[in-house]
């Protein structure tokens, strides 16, 4: 469980990224943390490893407080993925790459050459092992950073953007895995503003404006709401804007995903021409 | 080793008479101290060149920060002291010497913190030195908080990965950079090929004729500046020249460091 | 006369072993607004590579085939010759920023071209009211949103006064917001202007309502080419490439036996979905 209780965040030089911000996370939930650029969602996510601590109030990762704690430490349950691979490629082999967060950590030298194997076969990366990190292509960096974080089991995983500058393709691996996660019962949260990819996952969702929560719910419930994704600087996904149009005014729908909208169309085609649209 | 004087050396944009000033004026009022500290090893005028800044300092609004990188400064000017007496120089002596070094740095420190890498871009352009001079000048300085934000970033990264950087023997700390240099030397190799590329799309290099559309213009204030730096080195020389007790001959077989 | 016209251009960069980008034919009028698109690695950033003489002057390899840009044959051009017949934008906002003020920043490739002060003046001002940012101009650009840095790279590059602008995923950063604030933007100047857009994209959902073409790549070579209603259907999707919601919707609906036609934007698909529901 990670728990936020009225933190606060001010920078060295003055700005103040997170107001007052109250959240609670439980074991295996899968969270999408969104709002616009500069609204302290990576502000919020680098507590949870104890990166950044709270200049007010308090963070606690399963029952202790962050400041009770190392990064090395948090890191061993808190696996906190960076936007960019290239921040921390460095070794010669993409295996020494995965083994470098396991000898840290103290794995002993057979458990590491097992789940360096074992990760690489995961994440499709086997033929890479002895390739250098810098000649492979963006999306297979991006992988084997993946690979590199996830070698160590953290019980909770955060990606932050995990999805600029993917394609469609590649967009849809990446929920396919994340969706493997949170099966085997691991905390996933993402931080992004990819609406479209929020509404195909469909996990909790967080909205922050200005270091502040203005909305926390089922992605189902948020992205629908007009006024909440106008204040968080975001845009509606299609689906739910299309929803919306097609809906009387004033009536709900939480509908964001095509084939969730497949559905309710060819319900109310299929039984026309008795009733007209409801919601 | 604390590097907080570096504070010392950043430009604020701050409107003072200093900062208003034309960078080639303002580098020969520098040279003037710069000089005039090299000139002396007399305690007492050395005093006098260093505290002489102080009026510039308060001209350029810029108090607090110079008396941070001055503090930040006494380590190391506390090391020439020691080292002077190590090698055998006379207590009142090594003080000097410490003295002349805090002078020239503070001189410098005022002409950083009131000159922005651009306007000294230009300077160098005025001065006919190569534009590429004066461009990897200005583009180097433009990215030096860019790459302080990748360092920090990089540093987060692999701290995240279970890199403890305050921990080992010294050959362990040293081996605990590599991860933190080796991405950092990448991205910069990455981002100077994207500048690159958008330099040339920006018709870098297309005419020998460069235009610039700003200027440097000397105005008044600063042929006052220069006269008076003139005036000021002029009395230094002869100074110098002329009266025995500035400038007491040092035995030159002892090495003493500036 | 086409604005950008390429006969059989295939390119293989040096040490590869396939080429990146082969028997591309196209024919671009002045004027359109064209997106190109396609899986990663599928060659459009080769290709945009090619048009402003990146391709060989910067990056070397094996070219051929034809191409020719605002009326120029490239080859044996340099990319700064070209830059005033074609402007680019890239990816990253950080990295095309030259100086420490907006305003000097814009006026850039003035200074560079050797245009005279007053002029130059006058078109960066020129330029920077097209793009919005005129109040912005005193601040350093590393004090600017991701979108406004890129409203100054666009401001940079028309300040040029180039006739076509390519851009290479300019909203890759940016979040939906500004995306989408960037890409009318670009339409604007596209229609006020005359200028001729190629803009790579992947966020197909924002740009399909500017676009009267779209053009989609897929391991080195075009595959579709047309109108966004005409490309958006099977084989598109079979591609790969990310179709706005809406029209992977209406494909489901008229799998399903359902009469919808394409629509490639939200409005589009209301107003679809209205007449099919009456």
């Amino acid at each position: 469980m990670i728990s936020v209780h009225n933190v606060s965040f001010q920078y060295p030089d003055g700005a103040e990224v997170l107001h007052d911000v109250n959240l609670e996370i439980n074991d295996g939930e899968f969270i999408a943390i969104m709002g616009e650029n500069g609204a302290g969602k990576t502000t919020l996510v680098k507590m949870f490893n104890g990166l950044l601590k709270p200049t007010n109030g308090s963070v606690a990762v399963d029952g202790v407080g962050t400041d009770k704690r190392s990064v090395a430490q948090l890191s061993r349950n808190v696996g906190l993925i960076f936007q960019n691979p290239d921040n921390q490629l460095f070794a010669e082999t993409v295996e020494q790459e995965l083994g470098f967060s396991l000898k840290n950590f103290g794995f002993s030298d057979d458990v590491i050459k097992k789940r360096v194997s074992s990760f690489l076969h995961i994440l499709d990366l086997e033929r890479y092992a002895n390739s250098s990190p810098f000649v492979l292509s963006g999306g297979e960096r991006k992988r084997v950073a993946l690979a590199a974080i996830l070698v160590w089991d953290p019980k909770h995983v955060i990606m932050d953007e995990p999805t600029i500058g993917q394609d469609y393709l590649q967009k849809d691996r990446l929920r396919n895995f994340i969706t493997q996660l949170v099966s085997q019962g691991k905390t996933v949260i993402i931080v992004t503003h990819d609406v479209e990819f929020v509404a195909e996952c469909k996990p909790r969702v967080i909205l922050l404006s200005h270091g502040k929560i203005i909305g926390d719910g089922p992605a189902t419930r948020i992205l629908t709401d007009e006024k909440l994704v106008k204040d968080a600087s975001l845009t509606m996904p299609q689906i739910a804007s299309l929803m919306n149009q097609l809906t009387e005014a004033g009536a709900q729908h939480e509908i964001i995903d095509v084939y969730s909208a497949e559905g309710y169309l060819l319900k109310k085609l299929r039984a026309k021409p008795v009733s007209p649209l409801e919601s | 080793m604390s590097l907080r004087f570096v504070q010392g050396f950043k430009f604020t944009k701050l409107d003072s008479p200093l900062h208003r000033l034309d960078p080639r004026s303002k580098f020969i009022l520098i040279i003037g101290f710069f000089v005039s500290a090299l000139m002396f090893t007399n305690i007492f005028v050395l005093l006098v060149v260093f505290f002489a800044q102080v009026p510039v300092v308060l001209l350029a609004k810029t108090v607090r920060r110079w008396l941070q990188s001055m503090r930040g400064m006494l380590v190391y000017g506390g090391f020439i002291f020691v080292m002077n007496l190590i090698f055998g120089t006379a207590l009142v002596q090594a003080i000097a010497f410490s003295i002349r070094f805090l002078g020239v740095v503070s001189a410098f420190s005022i002409f950083f913190m009131t000159t922005s890498a651009d306007d000294l871009g230009l300077a160098l352009e005025k001065i006919h030195a190569p534009y590429s001079i004066a461009f990897t000048f200005t583009t180097a300085v433009r990215l030096v908080p860019t790459m302080a934000v990748d360092a920090q970033t990089v540093v987060d990264a692999q701290r995240s990965r279970g890199l403890e950087l305050d921990k080992g023997n010294f050959m362990k700390r040293i081996r605990n950079y590599v991860p933190i240099l080796i991405p950092l030397i990448i991205s910069a190799i990455r981002r100077s090929v994207e500048l690159a590329e958008a330099l040339e799309a920006r018709g870098f290099g297309a005419t020998e004729k460069r235009t610039s559309i700003v200027t440097l213009k000397m105005r008044p204030a600063d042929y006052a500046v220069i006269c008076a730096t003139i005036i000021g080195l002029g009395i230094a020389v002869y100074f110098w020249l002329h009266v025995p007790l500035a400038n007491p001959v040092v035995p030159i077989q002892l090495p003493h460091f500036l | 006369m086409a604005a950008i016209s390429a006969h059989n251009l295939s390119f293989k960069y040096a040490g590869a072993r396939e080429p990146s980008m082969e028997n591309i034919n196209i024919s671009i009028e002045k004027g359109e607004f064209v997106v190109l698109t396609g899986p990663s690695g599928c060659g459009k950033t080769t290709l945009c590579r090619c048009l402003n003489g990146l391709i060989p002057n910067f990056y070397s390899g094996d070219l051929t085939g034809e191409l020719e840009v605002d009326g120029l044959n490239v080859q044996g051009k340099t990319t700064a010759e070209l830059s005033t017949h074609i402007g680019f934008v890239f990816q990253n906002p950080e990295n095309q920023l030259f100086s420490l003020s907006v305003e000097r920043d814009v006026g850039f490739g003035l200074e560079n071209l050797g245009v005279p002060r007053d002029e130059a003046i006058e078109r960066i001002s020129w330029a920077m009211r097209a793009t919005g940012i005129l109040e912005l101009r005193d601040k350093a650009p590393y004090e600017l949103s991701g979108g406004q840095q890129q409203r100054a790279a666009i401001a940079g590059v028309i300040a040029m006064h180039p006739n076509i602008l390519v851009l290479d995923e300019p909203t890759s950063f940016l979040d939906p917001k500004s995306a989408e604030e960037i890409v009318s933007v670009l339409a604007k100047l596209g229609h006020d202007l005359e200028l001729t857009i190629l803009l790579v994209e992947h966020r197909l959902d924002i740009v399909s309502r500017f676009a009267n073409r779209v053009i989609v790549m897929d391991e080195g070579e075009i595959r579709l080419d047309g109108a966004p209603r005409e490309v958006y259907g099977e084989q598109a999707r079979l591609i790969g490439i990310g179709l706005p919601r809406v029209t992977m919707l209406s494909h489901l609906l008229r799998n399903d036996g359902f009469p919808i036609p394409n629509p490639i934007t939200v409005e589009e698909a209301t107003n679809e979905l209205r007449q099919l529901l009456k």
